[in-house]
């Protein structure tokens, strides 16, 4: 029997589940080897009844924790896609704001109607089995993790920096162009991409496994940055991985 | 019919971008209730931005929305560039409003082939037309796909933009890749065809429905308004982007996490078949041929036919990318240095940026202090604006259908919203039928 996958969304842009509609011809392929019983974006029916969970977004209110306890209770196994489910992403940035202050901002004097707290990856409510990281995600790296789950094996996630890839592509260096790049600290497995398009590593996959930080903070007197730049950086995207909480 | 009672609680609406709910209670054959409201959980973008720098803006605010998200960097690029009066070259000009295309067609087939096709057929999902169809599920998927590669060699990416910066482009294209993509552009028309003949034959599914409304849409007088122009009401008449807020008058409802805008009357449309209907005159030759080929001409009060002229977008955005790269091609594409960056000379000031994205006019406007850090920011989305139309077409549309089975008048109701093609993170910054 096929396994049976679905599709859940948080407080996301739903760029990660487009990027599995966007497989194409891939997602006929994938069609043949699992049955997709829930896929709200795409798709009318649902079922509670699967194998294997995606979650895309972060959780940023309490009312929403049931529904991630519920979908970790029907699953065998759980997969955070995107930054905003594997390590709260973008939605971090607010948790450095104060939260009232935040909700002023954009509903005025209706905020109290509008629930919030700091924003979160899955896994800081409910066990998360793998992780499909990126802002967006990458289609290939889907297809990884989704064959090796299949296999019942595990999913190979590059453990060191982007800068490894980014050389490897011969780029030349964001800090020798007068930028700001934090590659040097964020996890590979995105073949450096952004910068190989003439920008820098923003940081979306997240901070690697046992991040070098005194090698970056070497790289940062060398080119005469300052903590400040790097903090405005940090606060990207790594905000809940650096105890913004 | 007098005496149905009706309870339909729909959360969570399917197949579109996000959620939302539909709420409708009849009784005894009074309608009682009749709601549609968001419950995506809220995100607050405006209030992310404060204290970021200019040159970071674009990248945060790309991520509102996975679907639109060149739109938004578009916008947001527009926004800073206006702040800090920065220019770009008529060549960046030209590969940006090429991104736009790309962005159009994407979100376009993707809701036509995916999303409303599905209603049409009578099936709950492309799932099974995979099968039931498979010429015509392949069609769609190559042209997706064929769209995501033009965002791709524009963008650097199909979603998230990266070549897209404040004063240019970081990267762009070779003409001999533009050349290429020209050829396929060229090459897809004859599968245009094939889809329009496609919701041409089921097309009598959507149902006869008007409700007068008021239109709003970029307009200018050279081209169809999609990278820039002037404010239109189909109402009142035009404006400058300027004054956007006298156009938008955004409103809380409590029910809602999302806002909703009321200008001439309570609530106005955006779109494609909005911009259909203020710039008809300015679509492209063939593209025109398909909105004769479904008798859809100006004005058009039917919500339904927003599908339809999207895929007269479709075809439109197809023929106006073969021109830009005509032009490219005619000026000779200037080469440019890798990983460039344009020089900003950092100023304070305030910038609003309106860009037409497939769901209709964007808005993004920003201040910063002199440092280029943003102090204050507004972002009006698409979606917003149309949500309180859409209340008032399913309050005008639900008399119409009373009587039929509950499960039909859901569809109906459903099939509507979809229409708006809503796009619900945005508007949160989504759908489910209650009938309750």
């Amino acid at each position: 029997m096929k396994p049976k996958v679905a599709f859940f969304d948080f407080a996301g842009c739903e760029g990660d589940q487009l990027q599995v509609a966007n497989l194409e011809e891939e997602l006929l392929t994938l069609l043949g080897q699992v049955e997709v019983v829930s896929f709200r974006e795409v798709m009318k029916e649902h079922s509670d009844n699967y194998d294997i969970a995606f979650i895309e977004g972060s959780c940023t209110r309490l009312m929403d924790e049931d529904r991630l306890k519920q979908i970790r209770k029907n699953a065998k196994i759980v997969v955070a896609i995107g930054s905003c489910a594997t390590i709260g992403g973008i939605n971090c940035i607010r948790n450095y704001k104060d939260l009232d202050d935040v909700r002023k901002t954009v509903y005025g004097e209706s905020a109290r109607l509008f629930d919030t707290y700091a924003a979160r990856p899955i896994n800081a409510v409910i066990t998360v089995d793998a992780y499909v990281h990126g802002c967006p995600i990458d289609r290939d790296e889907f297809l990884h993790v989704v064959k090796s789950l299949l296999l019942g094996k595990k999913p190979d996630i590059p453990t060191y920096p982007v800068c490894v890839e980014c050389k490897k592509n011969e780029n030349v260096c964001a800090f020798e162009r007068g930028q700001f790049c934090v590659g040097t600290v964020t996890r590979a497995g995105c073949n450096s991409c952004c910068v190989n398009e003439g920008t820098i590593c923003w940081g979306c996959r997240g901070l690697v496994d046992n991040p070098n930080e005194n090698s970056h903070k070497e790289v940062l007197i060398k080119y005469g940055l300052t903590v400040d730049d790097a903090i405005g950086k940090f606060r990207l995207y790594f905000g809940w991985q650096e105890g913004k909480k | 019919m007098k005496n149905q009672n009706i309870d339909i609680e729909l959360h969570h609406v399917t197949r579109v971008e996000g959620h939302g709910n539909i709420y409708v209670n009849v009784k005894k054959g009074i309608i009682e209730k009749c709601e549609w409201n968001i419950s995506e959980a809220p995100r607050f973008f405006e209030a992310m931005v404060l204290g970021r720098q200019w040159n970071e803006l674009h990248h945060i605010t790309s991520r509102i929305c996975g679907i639109c998200s060149i739109g938004h960097t578009l916008a947001s690029l527009k926004a800073t560039e206006t702040a800090m009066g920065i220019k770009i070259s008529d060549q960046d000009l030209k590969l940006r409003k090429l991104a736009l295309h790309a962005e159009n067609l994407q979100s376009h087939i993707l809701h036509l082939g995916f999303l409303v096709l599905p209603d049409l057929m009578g099936v709950g999902s492309v799932i099974p037309l995979a099968s039931s169809n498979p010429e015509e599920v392949k069609t769609v998927l190559r042209l997706h796909r064929n769209a995501n590669e033009m965002s791709n060699l524009l963008c650097g990416r199909t979603t998230h933009p990266q070549r897209l910066i404040p004063g240019g482009f970081s990267k762009i294209p070779s003409m001999r890749e533009l050349t290429e993509l020209r050829n396929k552009l060229k090459n897809s028309i004859s599968e245009l065809q094939v889809v329009a003949e496609l919701i041409k034959s089921v097309a009598h599914r959507f149902p006869d429905f008007a409700r007068e409304t008021e239109f709003i849409a970029l307009t200018r007088p050279d081209e169809y308004a999609l990278y820039d122009g002037d404010l239109a009401s189909s109402d009142t008449g035009t404006a400058p982007v300027n004054e956007y807020l006298s156009f938008t008058n955004e409103y809380i409802v409590p029910t809602s996490t999302a806002k909703r805008a009321k200008h001439a009357r309570e609530s106005y449309m955006v779109g494609a078949l909005a911009r259909l209907n203020i710039n008809f005159e300015r679509l492209a030759p063939l593209a025109k041929k398909i909105a004769e080929m479904f008798s859809l001409k100006p004005v058009s009060h039917n919500p339904f036919m927003n599908n339809v002229a999207q895929l007269v977008e479709v075809v439109h955005s197809v023929e106006d990318s073969i021109r830009l790269i005509d032009e490219l091609e005619a000026a000779g594409l200037q080469r440019q240095p890798d990983y460039h960056k344009p020089e900003v000379k950092v100023k304070a000031g305030r910038g609003v940026g309106a860009v037409e994205v497939p769901r209709g006019i964007l808005f993004h406007d920003y201040t910063y202090n002199e440092k280029g850090i943003c102090t204050k920011a507004n972002c009006v989305i698409p979606t917003n604006q149309n949500h309180g139309n859409i209340e008032l077409d399913m309050k005008a549309l639900l008399p119409n259908v009373l009587g039929k089975p509950e499960k039909e008048i859901e569809l109906s109701l459903e099939m509507l919203v979809r229409a708006y093609d809503p796009c619900i993170s945005c508007s949160t910054h989504c759908i489910r039928v209650h009938f309750v």
